[in-house]
């Protein structure tokens, strides 16, 4: 850590942990409704748990990418934030606009459009936090003596997902157009301006804990978050197959989205490579494992199971089934849960002075929270293709056939506590971690960074 | 070897073409969705629907054009499959509706709020979507085979208020939910008169049941209880299920 104000993002990441936590629980609680036993339905029904858990999602990773950016922003441009201040009144108006989204669910109050679940006036007041975040690091950016690659694709990343939140909010009566605006937030989010992000953070991991050249890096994620727009963006077909939208879409979205395999799978070959290019390597291997990890994995989730039901012909059938759910859990794990634990796990050290990576604990936090969600992708892909066949293709009733699924729902609560205890593990190890430390010379003596950085040294003066 | 500036042009070039392509198919689509999707049949009762169905947020279980959550029954063509009768009395009170299952939440909607979110389903269903839902090809086939002899399950021969409503919990030859029992053999076992006094109140017949008290009218009910006492199979096939 080189600037005293990087401190404010351990209150970002604490706070993004806190979260995960919960939207654990309410995962459990859906997983158990599914398999037969909802005893709690009369307090929180389905559709609670279901809000609650998406909702809490998005928002643990925006406050994660925010940490990440208040922490990286700083030492990519070589100076102090622009306001610690303003960082604080942004968490925590974003975590009061939080709990009251989450308590609003349980009393009913919310919008009831998947994934935008969360009302109106909030949605203003999401807006005015995420502009003054915005502004704190565009502030920080212009004021500075640099401009690298790194920080400007994260900036651009993180400006274009505040400016495509607008689109959700588009007053319609008409069902169709509900849906074709609220995909350009979640798809334009999740599969185009979020892998910007993702780019970003990778990058600046990758240059700090392999020691690769910087221009090497930077080119590279040039090259891969223009594939990422040249399919993701006429991807978003996919989502207009079956909706009322124009028959053209089933040939745009089917095209362009089977290419979007190639961005993560640029990612994950970039990742890899660069990690054996690098001839020395940093002591924290830990957050390597999470960044390597991350580009596999979100290739795996995001790119391959995505592909395996995007197609119109295959969509007819997996479209509305729990085969989206296999997709989901694995691509938002892999792409960005993975993403944000990587940037927590090498920034740690860094904020609190203490090396408590490649501890046993550490590694089984990796080990045992990604096999975990592997498991719980297989237990979800055997239920969606169970019912694809048994409700789409021979005209089963709805209840018979989910009746037949329990079982695997039991499968997937079995892999989901393998997957929980790892998370306990990387809580216990973030305690454990401590808070960070006064001091910034103290924290800097600490780990080591390679010393690849060549523009980043003459900068720090 | 590529050189950064090169890859920096790949990069906004490539986003300045395919966005300006997004936004000019974008164009055209909403110029093309009021035709696809019948918007002039948009009532004042569908969108007030429409309204009812997200502030109760029904996607958080349920999907439509196949968005949602997959908890409940895809509902994209509920009007055709179950009726306005049906979608109606399972508003009502739905969890008498299947009893012993998966559970609805309780709204409290009054007559008005259920004659809206009918309106809204009832226009969802005309919508043109490209095929959607695909109509299920293998069914006939499975119910061909294991009838062996009988004939095909076919559902023109049957009473409409049948196939929306009572298929829903009980099955005919295969075809319908496994909530209540079978009713292959049901006319072995009661006749017109018992039906018709179970339809009007199963709870008046058989105190404990389960099955729900349905708001049929009495043409219905003398409809359903004839064709329910057609319903028979011969004895020495396994009759005791």
């Amino acid at each position: 850590m080189k600037y005293e104000s990087q401190r404010v993002a351990w209150w970002f990441f604490a706070t993004s942990m806190l979260l995960l936590t919960l939207q654990i629980v309410y995962g459990f609680i859906m997983g158990f409704a599914h398999m037969g036993i909802d005893g709690l339905h009369d307090w929180i029904p389905f559709h609670v748990a279901r809000a609650t858990h998406t909702n809490l999602l998005v928002v643990w990773l925006l406050c994660g990418f925010m940490g990440s950016a208040y922490y990286i922003i700083p030492e990519e441009v070589g100076r102090e934030l622009y306001s610690v201040k303003l960082a604080w009144v942004q968490l925590v108006s974003l975590v009061v606009v939080g709990v009251t989204a989450i308590i609003g669910f349980h009393c009913q109050w919310w919008e009831g459009r998947k994934f935008l679940e969360i009302p109106r006036p909030l949605d203003w007041l999401v807006v005015v936090n995420v502009l003054l975040f915005i502004g704190n690091i565009g502030k920080t950016m212009w004021k500075s003596p640099r401009i690298t690659t790194t920080s400007c694709v994260l900036f651009f990343g993180l400006l274009m997902a505040a400016l495509l939140y607008l689109p959700g909010m588009i007053p319609t009566d008409h069902q169709t157009l509900d849906s074709y605006w609220r995909w350009w937030v979640v798809h334009l989010w999740v599969e185009g301006v979020w892998e910007l992000i993702m780019g970003g953070i990778l990058a600046y991991l990758l240059i700090k804990l392999t020691g690769v050249d910087r221009e090497i890096i930077e080119k590279w994620l040039y090259v891969i978050v223009g594939l990422t727009f040249l399919s993701g963006i006429l991807g978003t077909g996919h989502h207009y197959y079956y909706i009322g939208t124009p028959r053209y879409w089933l040939l745009i979205g089917g095209l362009f989205s089977a290419l979007e395999p190639l961005a993560f799978l640029g990612m994950a070959i970039y990742a890899i490579s660069m990690a054996k290019k690098g001839g020395r390597s940093h002591p924290n291997r830990n957050a390597l494992s999470w960044t390597i990890g991350c580009s596999i994995l979100s290739f795996v989730g995001a790119g391959f199971l995505g592909f395996a039901h995007t197609l119109p012909q295959v969509n007819m059938y997996t479209h509305g089934t729990l085969v989206t759910a296999m997709h989901g859990h694995m691509a938002f794990w892999g792409a960005y849960a993975m993403l944000v634990l990587a940037i927590i796990s090498y920034a740690l050290p860094q904020l609190t002075g203490r090396k408590l990576y490649d501890t046993p604990l550490a590694t089984y936090a990796f080990w045992s929270s990604n096999i975990g969600m592997v498991a719980m992708t297989l237990a979800f892909a055997v239920a969606g293709v169970s019912q694809v066949v048994l409700e789409r293709r021979v005209g089963m009733d709805f209840l018979t056939v989910q009746k037949e699924l329990e079982v695997h729902f039991f499968g997937l609560i079995l892999a989901a506590t393998l997957f929980a205890s790892g998370i306990i593990a990387y809580l216990v190890q973030f305690i454990r971690y401590g808070m960070p430390i006064g001091d910034v010379r103290a924290t800097a003596a600490a780990p080591t960074d390679i010393a690849n950085d060549a523009t980043g040294a003459e900068a720090v003066s | 070897m590529l050189s950064k500036s090169a890859a920096r042009r790949f990069f906004l070039g490539g986003t300045f073409v395919c966005f300006g392509a997004f936004v000019l198919l974008t164009l055209d689509t909403l110029r093309r969705i009021p035709a696809q999707t019948n918007q002039e049949a948009m009532t004042d009762a569908v969108v007030r629907g429409k309204h009812l169905w997200d502030s109760s947020n029904c996607m958080g279980c349920h999907t439509l054009l196949g968005e949602g959550a997959y908890y409940a029954p895809e509902l994209t063509r509920v009007y055709e499959r179950r009726g306005p009768m049906f979608i109606a009395a399972m508003l009502k009170d739905p969890q008498a509706m299947y009893p012993g299952q998966r559970r609805m939440q309780d709204y409290g909607f009054d007559d008005a709020q259920i004659n809206d979110l009918v309106a809204f389903l009832q226009w969802i269903g005309t919508m043109d979507l490209n095929g959607f839902p695909a109509k299920p090809t293998l069914g006939n086939v499975a119910v061909a085979v294991s009838a062996s002899g009988d004939p095909l399950a076919t559902t023109g021969d049957r009473p409409q208020v049948f196939n929306q409503i009572c298929i829903a919990c009980h099955s005919l030859r295969g075809q319908g939910g496994q909530v209540g029992p079978a009713l292959d053999d049901v006319g072995n076992r009661f006749d017109v008169d018992y039906l018709q006094r179970w339809l009007r109140d199963p709870a008046s017949v058989k105190k404990d049941t389960k099955m729900p008290k349905l708001p049929l009218s009495e043409e219905s009910i003398t409809e359903l209880a004839a064709f329910l006492s057609k319903q028979t199979t011969a004895p020495k096939k396994e009759a005791g299920k």
